[in-house]
């Protein structure tokens, strides 16, 4: 490894963070774009080399300063870190290559500056949150994204998205101060900040009540931020009123990233050491997955907001994610994580067709569609195969998540049958509210004054890049899996 | 050529045809049809080419990629698969041939996207017959539902959306609340879903369970519209009839009760389901659809829904046939999906000739309409026989054969059931060939007319020939359906 090579985790965050102060001097018309999406890609090569060195089965590790671990910061990236790294980053450049004129339709030009700079926060406080090895640190990286973010939200024209993000900030400053408290209670009973010394220092004090404590401050906190039902009640507006593009962006990885840090702590810190921790970890977790499936899937078949109904498919595919997490097996978490990566493919450009959609028509309503597909076929198509994949047929791959979560389910017995079907159910759920539009844009006659043209063309080929790695990753699974199987591997505590 | 080569022909020449025809429709409609009967004729001439290997033992395959461990998209194939791809690229061609006279005749809408997703289904079907696994087989059969919704809801207005949710929804419904449960069950107890002579279960799945996942799988398969799963059929027939006609009577049934024989024989073992008792619901379950839909179809005034509660009946034939589980009955089933595609398709033919030139669409109204429609009668009498069994016709051969194999295992349901059957078969369609030929015309129905326009005379008469030549000329093809079951000749 050169030596340029080794300093990849700290760039991964330096870069962007770095580049967002720089942003708000540049006042050219498409400048502050430009470097934004140069950066996003920036740090989407080194997220690509990170993982490249993280599939040898290695664990990349660096030291702030040289200062060693436990006593200096120290930055770790494993397959589970570099799978997430490759979800923001790829997610953030898609969104950026695709929406230059999607945000100017949102932004006003004057504020497109400090609009980029607020998104590389962002974008610098979520790969944070996945390279350190740092409890604290992580607290920071999130606050650092969760503000840009609300930014981000608000940032558009639209005014209802001021309530929606005032709500996002109240839940999501309670959750990172429920995550505060847990990590101060620990750092009280042992000292540490440091995730792999804690795992190592929390089983002599394990059966003391501020350490049960802070295991049920911190899920709790975490799952705020994840969106698990019933915690998940900002989540739909804040998709519904943001700017597309930004919600491309944070659809494919604000929740996850947050799922990432619960199943950090949760498998490493407290599972191996809290006596009866499993047991309470699935009987927390595994009803509230089955209820936001149902009950996410249910709204979304009633919703006639796109956006919206999008935004609660989202708590329905958060659902899955836990579900596979709290079976606590290898199975399981492998699809949990596999989840995390297949759904941002296809909720991402299922979002990336709603801002096609926003180019052309204002409100974004069911009755508005009726017939468009006639006028803009390729979004449409588009459309319709990332539907595929949300559903999960075969040949996508949403279809392999599905198969990895069922084939987990199957092992724990006869409640497994039972989850099957629950996770058949809200398929065809899917399958419903997905019909639902495909039906009115295709087989609607369209308004007698519908004048649209196909949207630009830099956003549907971004588009179609994302949809059509839907079908790529249902037949060539190798990177993901390896991955999202190291990933388990690690978090079971097993050594690949 | 090698068969590998042949095998991605059978895909890429429907697929190169849909790209043709969306090219050639903007330089105009007799180059569109052109395109597609060129894309027929080449795709059936590709298919049949492998028949030769077929008969020979050989099973040629293509094995294309691992997406999961154990799981493989790849073709593999064997006498059934060779027997239903043949069956429906063959009958393409003459469908094309009619649909060209019937699009034309009637001037429907939207005839480019009919015809690209009339091949796109038919891509969709080879690939279901082709397939060498249950994974595979599932896309394909996914892709057909999606690819015939289209031509489902042709006419666009609220009815017909209603009939054509109608269809999507039990097709996909029971395609992924039963048919996916049932796949995944077969891959997590055998670890496998590939086609395997004498099947994969035996020593992975006995009991009570075995009988279960039968009736996941045989109610999964929505597309052998077994009662109660058959709603969806009467429903399709709101579709133009060249539709109705190639994928209701043909392919898109065919591939349900194809897919039943196929997970009977190559995933269950025909012993191996012979011996478990959990399993000898699907005769009753099938003898029940037979007659419970002989009885509706007797009740039915409109043309198309007749046929459509004969084809459900029709169908339940074959999964009964397989359901004996006997050798010969295996052979029978496959046989009767080919002497009823025969007669039913010439009966939608025949409907859709009639609907062109008269706008008739019910039973009553066709009264002496045989002087008027000579040809067209009387392909419609040769394939109603057929429907009923009665020599020389094609369902003669396989009812023998199915009757032959109940004999086998002494199977008195399935003998009663046929016989039952065939009596009621006789009761609505025997009234209905008296009344075209020899009730007077009534005198406000008149209306000037002859027969249809020549190529839809064509199409009809090339199935009736075939009908009737089935029955002569059957060896071969029993010969090569003998292979699923080993039965050497």
């Amino acid at each position: 490894m050169t030596a340029f090579q080794s300093h990849l985790p700290v760039l991964q965050v330096i870069v962007p963070m770095l580049t967002a102060p720089l942003v708000i001097l540049l006042n050219q018309k498409r400048l502050p774009w430009v470097v934004a999406t140069v950066t996003s890609l920036c740090a989407f090569a080194i997220a690509v080399t990170l993982t490249m060195s993280v599939m040898t089965g290695q664990t990349i590790q660096y030291s702030l300063g040289a200062w060693p671990a436990p006593w200096g910061i120290e930055l770790a990236v494993d397959a589970l870190s570099a799978l997430m790294l490759l979800v923001v980053t790829g997610g953030s450049s898609v969104a950026l290559l695709a929406g230059a004129q999607s945000l100017d339709r949102d932004i006003e030009h004057h504020r497109q500056p400090l609009f980029y700079a607020a998104w590389l926060l962002a974008l610098s406080g979520l790969v944070g949150i996945l390279v350190t090895a740092d409890a604290f640190n992580i607290f920071v990286f999130m606050e650092i994204s969760s503000l840009a973010s609300y930014v981000l939200i608000s940032g558009g024209s639209d005014k209802r998205a001021l309530p929606a993000v005032f709500k996002y900030l109240v839940m999501g400053t309670i959750g990172a101060t429920f995550y505060l408290i847990g990590i101060a209670l620990i750092y009280l009973m042992t000292g540490t900040l440091n995730l792999a010394d804690m795992a190592f220092r929390v089983e002599d004090v394990a059966d003391r009540t501020p350490i049960l404590l802070a295991a049920g401050f911190i899920t709790v906190g975490l799952a705020l931020k994840a969106a698990i039902f019933p915690l998940h009640i900002w989540l739909p507006n804040a998709y519904t009123y943001a700017p597309n593009m930004v919600t491309v962006f944070l659809s494919t990885c604000a929740t996850k990233v947050a799922i990432y840090v619960l199943l950090r702590f949760d498998f490493f810190v407290f599972q191996p050491n809290l006596v009866g921790h499993d047991f309470q970890f699935t009987f927390f977790l595994l009803p509230l997955s089955i209820l936001a499936i149902l009950v996410g899937s249910s709204v979304a078949i009633f919703e006639p907001k796109l956006k919206r109904l999008m935004a609660w498919s989202s708590v329905a595919q958060v659902g899955y994610i836990t579900l596979g997490a709290s079976l606590l097996n290898v199975s399981g978490t492998t699809a949990s994580v596999l989840h995390i990566f297949n759904h941002s493919l296809a909720k991402g450009s299922l979002f990336l067709v709603m801002a096609c959609l926003g180019m052309r028509i204002t409100q974004l309503h069911i009755d508005n569609i009726s017939g468009i597909a006639q006028k803009i076929p390729w979004t449409m198509a588009a459309f319709v195969l990332a539907g595929l994949s949300l559903i999960g047929i075969p040949g996508t791959a949403g279809f392999i998540s599905k198969w990895y979560l069922i084939t987990a389910t199957l092992q724990s017995g006869a409640m497994g049958i039972a989850l099957v079907a629950i996770i058949l159910i809200s398929s065809l759920m899917t399958v419903l509210y997905i019909w639902r539009i495909v039906e009115s844009a295709y087989f609607r006659q369209p308004k007698e004054d519908l004048v649209i043209t196909e949207v630009p063309l830099p956003l549907l080929v971004m588009t179609w890049v994302v949809v059509l790695m839907n079908v790529y990753f249902g037949f060539v699974t190798d990177i993901p899996i390896e991955l999202a199987t190291g990933a388990a591997e690690l978090l079971h505590g097993q050594t690949p | 050529m090698s068969s590998d080569m042949t095998i991605a022909l059978s895909f890429l020449i429907p697929l190169a045809g849909v790209l043709l025809i969306l090219v050639a429709s903007r330089v105009n409609d007799n180059l569109r049809e052109g395109v597609t009967l060129m894309t027929a004729i080449a795709l059936a001439i590709n298919v049949w080419s492998l028949i030769p290997e077929l008969m020979s033992g050989g099973r040629p395959k293509l094995e294309l990629f691992e997406i999961l461990p154990g799981i493989n998209f790849g073709f593999q194939i064997e006498p059934l698969g060779m027997m239903f791809a043949a069956l429906a690229s063959g009958l393409w061609i003459v469908s094309s041939i009619y649909s060209i006279g019937y699009m034309r005749a009637n001037q429907e809408k939207k005839q480019t996207r009919f015809y690209v997703f009339f091949a796109l289904s038919i891509t969709a079907t080879i690939g279901i017959a082709f397939s060498a696994n249950l994974f595979t087989l599932f896309l394909f059969y996914e892709v057909l539902t999606l690819c015939t919704y289209p031509l489902v809801s042709h006419k666009g207005d609220e009815k017909t959306i209603r009939s054509a949710r109608i269809y999507l929804g039990v097709l996909l419904t029971t395609s992924i609340g039963l048919l996916l449960p049932a796949i995944i069950w077969t891959y997590f107890v055998a670890g496998t879903g590939d086609f395997t002579s004498g099947g994969i279960l035996e020593g992975n799945l006995e009991g009570p369970a075995l009988g279960l996942l039968l009736g996941l799988f045989v109610f999964g398969i929505g597309k052998a519209a077994m009662m109660p799963v058959h709603r969806w059929l009467p429903a399709a027939m709101v579709a133009p009839t060249p539709v109705s006609a190639l994928l209701h009577a043909v392919a898109v049934v065919k591939a349900g009760v194809f897919t039943v024989i196929k997970v009977i024989v190559y995933i269950f073992g025909v012993e191996h389901l012979f011996a478990e008792p959990s399993s000898g619901w699907l005769l009753y379950a099938a003898a029940f659809t037979v007659i419970v839909a002989s009885i509706v179809a007797l009740k039915q005034t409109n043309m198309k829904r007749l046929l459509a509660y004969s084809t459900v009946a029709q169908l339940s034939y074959v999964v009964m046939a397989a359901a004996i589980l006997r050798p010969l009955a295996e052979v029978a089933a496959a046989v009767h999906i080919v002497a009823h595609a025969f007669g039913k398709i010439t009966l939608f033919f025949v409907v859709g000739a009639i609907y062109t030139v008269a706008k008739k669409t019910e039973v009553w109204q066709l009264k002496g309409i045989g002087r008027r429609m000579p040809w067209t009668m009387t392909a419609f009498t040769i394939s109603a026989l057929s429907m009923i069994g009665v020599p020389p016709t094609a369902g003669f051969v396989s009812k023998w054969f199915i009757l032959a194999g109940a004999f086998q295992s002494d199977n008195y349901v399935a003998i009663a059931t046929i016989i039952v059957s065939t009596v009621l078969n006789a009761f609505y369609f025997l009234p209905i060939i008296f009344a075209v030929w020899f009730s007077r015309e009534e005198p406000d129905q008149k209306l000037n007319h002859g027969e249809a326009p020549w190529p839809m005379v064509t199409a009809l008469s090339i199935t009736t020939v075939l009908t009737i030549g089935l029955f002569i000329f059957n060896g071969p093809l029993i010969a090569l359906e003998s292979q699923i079951v080993g039965i050497v000749q």
